[in-house]
């Protein structure tokens, strides 16, 4: 069996299974929002029920219209904390005191290789990165969870993704991704999973691994994943007390198809409106003016990207005429930034910075876009409207690509900015 | 279950942003939902709806978030059914539990144009388009899945299991 077949297998009592089975499975960990948790607590109460299922699974974080921008989010964030207090939901995170969800889940030990997590939120499929079956389901299917505790799952075919080779300065994993998202195309992988494996992977950070495994869902898969490596143990063991029981895929595990990847010779990709899947390499990618760059969001929010942006932004300006919003994804990421002088930078440069929220990628509050401003942005979506207006247009690329883009005024590859 | 309706026509990869764009995220009456059904790709699509109620769309329907709210703008604003030649996975789900009926139909694209008469026998998952005297066989939906549409979605399946056991 492969990694998440494992997975399944494991919650679902069962000693196989195999592709197109339906099981009912024993979820781990489940997470709302301040979105998606109104509505899943309105029918958690239509259904009837008056007690969560496992009061200590449930984790509850604001994160996505927050502070709250409207006297309906405040209204919406007061549903949910009273729900939290109700239940006495102990991992509920309000805020300042965490971050963005995807970001946050992990950072406070909520995710572990081996285990089974749902989420009201479709880049759930983040926690793959740490060896572990996520994916991403609706509010109502969130309630019954709630109530059960279980919930049924097609196990999926798999695809591998195995990839080799040295990534050049300045291009990153999410570049990787997007080179990928570009060739399996948004509905590639509709119903399956995607395994990412092979000697790239095996050395990547923790910050690599989950912006691969965050963009999944872009190309239609149920999740991504990664088997645990010892770079994945160092990180969970220092951030959970619970014990976890790591797997991985058998050598003879079945795949539906193994696409091989080389980054050696990969060059900055950009996803070009109004499709995440409409990529290409930066280098035929039009002269493009932007209006706005955003570097944050559960893709690219964290240090390690801060650190990327920040080494280009150093004693450099923003462009006159273009905005830089950076929302780290975190307080633990934001309070880094700072120890580490990038906040600084950031601020010298031009930047303003926000709070950790998911507002700007979402179009929920910060930043929305007018119609026909264009924005470049590390987040993972690109649709018309996504961030505002309809009539705006968003490119996605690496925050390296974004930093630099942000200098100079129009995209950039990060690779051929000037000395400072 | 039979429903029946004119076509509304989409193309691939309709996204979850368009369908309901998440500035509106916030609302939680689902008929100020339904107003702003469709809002980032078709602003026509409130007036289409009054004489059709199948939306039949290419692959990929539903793309992007795990917004419930997406479905849910959809059946409130009178949407009966909708056909496409695949869909994203948590929008497939999202809309069986709140009761709106999809179906997988390979070929639905091209055989279907807009404005053609529908009738659909979601058991059998046999789709007739009347306009045409065409007959598209549809991937039929699971028992379990049935049983949820025909409980009127999951709220009200899991009323009635709770109440048996």
């Amino acid at each position: 069996m492969n990694i998440i077949e494992k997975i399944l297998a494991r919650a679902s009592g069962k000693e196989e299974v195999s592709p197109g089975e339906i099981v009912e499975a024993s979820i781990d960990v489940a997470m709302i929002h301040d979105l998606t948790g109104p509505l899943a607590i309105e029918s958690f109460r239509k259904i009837g029920a008056k007690k969560v299922w496992d009061n200590q699974r449930i984790v509850i974080i604001l994160d996505h219209i927050v502070p709250a921008s409207s006297v309906k989010s405040a209204e919406l964030h007061k549903v949910v904390r009273n729900f939290a207090e109700e239940q006495k939901i102990d991992n509920f995170y309000d805020i300042g005191q965490g971050g963005v969800c995807h970001q946050l889940m992990p950072e406070k030990g909520h995710v572990r290789p081996g285990e089974l997590i749902v989420g009201a939120d479709s880049h759930t499929c983040t926690y793959g990165a740490f060896g572990a079956f996520a994916t991403g389901i609706g509010s109502t299917e969130m309630a019954a969870v709630f109530v059960t505790g279980t919930l049924w799952f097609k196990v999926p075919e798999v695809i591998k993704i195995n990839v080799t080779g040295r990534f050049q300065n300045f291009v990153t994993p999410k570049d990787l991704i997007l080179n990928i998202i570009g060739q399996i195309k948004a509905d590639g992988a509709i119903y399956n999973g995607l395994e990412f494996a092979g000697p790239t992977i095996g050395n990547m950070s923790i910050d690599g691994r989950m912006v691969l495994c965050n963009m999944a869902v872009e190309m239609g898969a149920k999740t991504g994943i990664i088997e645990p490596h010892q770079t994945t143990l160092n990180y969970v063991k220092n951030r959970t007390t619970k014990p976890f029981k790591p797997v991985k895929s058998d050598p003879d595990a079945t795949y539906k198809k193994v696409l091989d990847v080389d980054v050696t010779d990969l060059e900055p990709q950009v996803s070009c409106p109004h499709s995440v899947d409409n990529v290409k390499p930066i280098s035929e990618v039009d002269e493009v003016g932007v209006d706005q760059a955003f570097i944050g969001s559960c893709t690219n929010g964290r240090l390690e990207d801060l650190r990327l942006a920040a080494k280009l932004l150093e004693g450099r300006k923003v462009r006159n005429g273009v905005r830089l919003l950076v929302a780290p994804a975190s307080q633990e990421v934001y309070l880094e930034a700072l120890k580490e002088g990038l906040i600084k930078t950031f601020l010298e440069a031009g930047a303003i910075l926000c709070n950790p929220t998911c507002g700007p990628c979402l179009g929920g509050h910060l930043g929305l876009l007018a119609p026909g401003e264009t924005c470049i942005s590390s987040s993972n979506r690109n649709f018309a409207g996504r961030m505002g207006s309809p009539e705006a247009y968003v490119y996605l690329a690496s925050p390296a690509t974004v930093a630099a883009s942000a200098v100079t005024g129009k995209i950039t590859d990060p690779r051929l900015l000037k000395e400072a | 279950m039979t429903i029946c309706g004119k076509a509304i026509k989409f193309g691939d990869n309709v996204d979850t942003d368009v369908i309901l764009p998440g500035q509106y995220l916030v609302l939680t009456d689902p008929m100020e939902l339904a107003k702003h059904t469709m809002e980032g790709l078709d602003h026509a699509f409130l007036r289409k709806i009054q004489d059709g109620a199948i939306i039949v769309a290419g692959k990929n329907f539903g793309c992007g978030s795990s917004r419930e709210q997406a479905p849910l703008a959809l059946k409130h604003a009178g949407v009966k059914c909708v056909l496409a030649e695949s869909f994203a996975r948590i929008f497939y789900r999202n809309a069986i539990t709140i009761g709106l009926p999809v179906l997988e139909c390979l070929g639905v694209s091209s055989k279907v144009k807009e404005g053609d008469e529908l009738t659909v026998d979601l058991g059998a998952g046999k789709v007739e388009n009347k306009s045409k005297n065409l007959v598209l066989q549809a991937t039929r939906l699971p028992e379990f899945i049935m049983e949820i549409l025909d409980d009127g979605g999951l709220i009200e399946h899991l009323r009635r299991r709770i109440r048996w056991e």
